[in-house]
């Protein structure tokens, strides 16, 4: 009997103790980025002063004079991120009222996972849909003049990009909503629109606004379609018609040629990427924050 | 138009000022019902159905104007179907199917010129639980107004309503505060005048007291009694004692169907029926 009991109770600390490494694995990779980041960072700032890297004008750490103010390339990330915002929250925001106050669970139930289609195309061919089809056939035939890599188009696709996390999140939040609300309401004689905008919306505000944050993070993230549509000229402009770099396309550009390793060329994606790092991590702390009170109001 | 009778309207008017509509409360589509009857809403031969399931069965019933009409019977026997079909709030669900006639001062409800947002207008509801907005007090009681258009004195709709729902003096000094941080009885005194300053004509309540304490559940009886001077009530209720207290007609239903309507001191004292015997004296139920 204890010979028994004993192999099971074996078995069971060996399963934890696997689990516990499965665990372990994921916080290590995540310590070893952030390490990786801090230490080369550290490497950098040691011949760059941090207040010339946050604060200065001009970036142009490959071309002499060599210049390192990250500004321009902060500047191209949000007003790429800031452009998709603009496209992505009136039909994300739509689509999250549509599916949770209007569309029968039939209509509902196709439209949702089309949306997670959406969520699940390769950046790629988001960044090859704005350089072939959004740059030449919309944006220049209304923009003459417009160059071939843009912000605006750059904007359009990654809008398009986070439309399914703010409609789902939205969606989300709005079904959060008690339905007692919705009832009281329909019996002062409120309209389904009504009910939608007045009652819905604003009881589930602190949601919508985590679910707006939370992409905005996943816009200044996004990577490949920003290199491929938005190019590769470091410019402090909020002219969306001309080409831009953000901070992900740098690092791209740098990771990609053949800059040499341990110069202080190299080291500035790992500035770049601390700073990009820092910036998605605040949005997210902050989102979570947000969506944590959101939860406790309905508890 | 159906000519309004001179007794009728002239009734009314002495009755209910407030119903008349005043200059000053001009709200959204002032339709003016066509009154037939004394009889504030009607069933004949109603059905309700969810899919195949017959909820409410052939429902013959005459609802009277200014009365405290009381649906008592036991759980699930369609009580809240049916009040739920008088001011349409089952249309939200799918498989809901209603046959037979179901009129509103002659109108038929489910006609096709009805309007279920202007039907509301004239029909309120009071929820089991109390389901206030997350809004201040005040605007817990304005919204309603605000959203048919209201343009009169809005703090002077909003003081009258909640003086007619007895919770005034409990409120007056906090308007702007979160309607959450009131008491569940206060909510729910709060979601009735919420309610009456849209000036309906019929207030609807399902169990309004089943979610309070006993003092809570008295002041919102008396409220009741109060509230009959001026709007037709239906109140479905599990508790008898409420039902014999505050009530003028009692409907008892049983399995979907309506066993006995009478008036309240007839149904507790001496009724018809057997079933309604077995049930008010608790044998079943
Ligand atoms: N949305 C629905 N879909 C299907 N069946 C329903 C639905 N709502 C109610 N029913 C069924 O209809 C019947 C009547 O329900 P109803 O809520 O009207 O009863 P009730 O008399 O109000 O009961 P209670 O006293 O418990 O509130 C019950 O058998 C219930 O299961
Ligand atoms: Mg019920």
């Amino acid at each position: 009997m204890t010979g028994i009991t004993g192999i099971v109770r074996i078995k069971e600390r060996l399963i934890h103790g696997v689990l516990f490494l499965c665990a372990l694995a994921s916080v290590a990779t995540t310590a070893g980025i952030i390490w990786v980041l801090a230490a080369e960072s550290y490497l950098f700032f040691q011949e760059l002063h941090l207040l010339d890297f946050l604060f200065g004008l001009r970036w142009a750490p490959l071309l002499e004079p060599k210049s390192f103010g990250v500004l321009p390339l902060v500047c191209g990330t949000f007003l790429v991120a800031g452009g998709a915002l603009l496209v992505a929250v009136p039909i994300g925001l739509g689509s999250g009222i549509f599916l949770s106050e209007y569309a029968p669970s039939r209509v509902r139930s196709i439209v949702k996972p089309i949306l997670e289609i959406l969520a699940g195309i390769p950046t790629v061919v988001y960044g090859y849909f704005a350089l072939m089809f959004v740059t030449p056939h919309i944006i220049q035939p209304l923009a003459p003049g417009t160059d071939i890599f843009n912000a605006a188009s750059a904007a359009i696709v990654v809008g398009i990009m986070i439309i399914p996390t703010i409609a789902s999140l939205c969606d989300d939040a709005f079904r959060a909503v008690p339905q007692s609300l919705r009832e009281g309401a329909y019996a002062l004689s409120a309209t389904r629109l009504e009910v939608s905008t007045r009652v819905v919306l604003p009881s589930a505000m602190s949601g919508v606004i985590a679910a707006v944050i939370l992409a905005f993070a996943r816009a200044i993230g996004e990577t490949m379609a920003v290199t491929l549509a938005a190019g590769a000229m470091p410019r402090l402009t909020l002219n969306p018609l001309v080409s831009i770099q953000t901070m992900t396309s740098y690092i791209v550009q740098v990771s990609l040629g053949d800059t040499p390793h341990g110069t202080i060329e190299y080291q500035t994606i790992f500035a770049v990427g601390m700073l990009l790092f820092l910036v998605t991590l605040t949005f997210n702390v902050i989102a979570q924050g947000v969506l944590r009170r959101f939860r406790e109001a309905y508890e | 138009m159906v000519i309004v009778p001179e007794t009728i309207s002239g009734r009314q008017e002495a009755q209910s000022p407030s119903r008349m509509t005043p200059p000053a409360l001009r709200l959204r589509k002032p339709s003016q019902p066509a009154v037939t009857s004394d009889s504030v809403i009607r069933a004949e031969g109603v059905t309700i159905r969810y899919a195949d399931f017959a909820a409410v069965r052939d429902v013959t019933i005459e609802i009277p104007d200014r009365q405290v009409t009381a649906i008592i019977g036991p759980s699930g026997c369609g009580k809240s179907t049916f009040l739920r079909a008088i001011n349409r709030m089952n249309d939200f669900i799918p498989s809901m199917s209603i046959s037979g006639l179901l009129t509103y001062r002659g109108q038929d409800i489910y006609g096709p010129k009805s309007d279920a947002v202007d039907l509301r207008r004239r029909i309120g509801m009071v929820f089991q639980k109390p389901n206030p907005f997350p809004k201040t007090i005040f605007k817990n009681v304005a919204w309603g107004a605000s959203i048919n258009g209201y343009r009169g004195d809005i703090h002077e709709l909003v003081e009258r309503a909640l003086r007619r729902a007895a919770i005034w003096d409990e409120v007056k000094d906090k308007l702007n505060q979160s309607a959450f941080a009131l008491s569940g009885g206060q909510q729910q005194r709060l979601c009735i005048a919420r309610a009456i300053a849209l000036e309906p004509d019929v207030l609807l309540m399902d169990e309004p007291c089943s979610a309070l304490d006993p003092i809570a559940t008295a002041r919102i009886e008396d409220l009741i009694d109060q509230l009959k001077t001026h709007y037709t009530v239906v109140l479905v209720t599990h508790n008898m004692q409420q039902a014999a207290r505050v009530s003028d007609l009692t409907a008892f239903m049983y399995m979907g169907e309506l066993i006995e309507f009478d008036a309240t001191d007839k149904i507790f004292t001496t009724p018809s029926e057997q079933r309604t015997q077995d049930y008010i004296t608790g044998r079943f139920g």
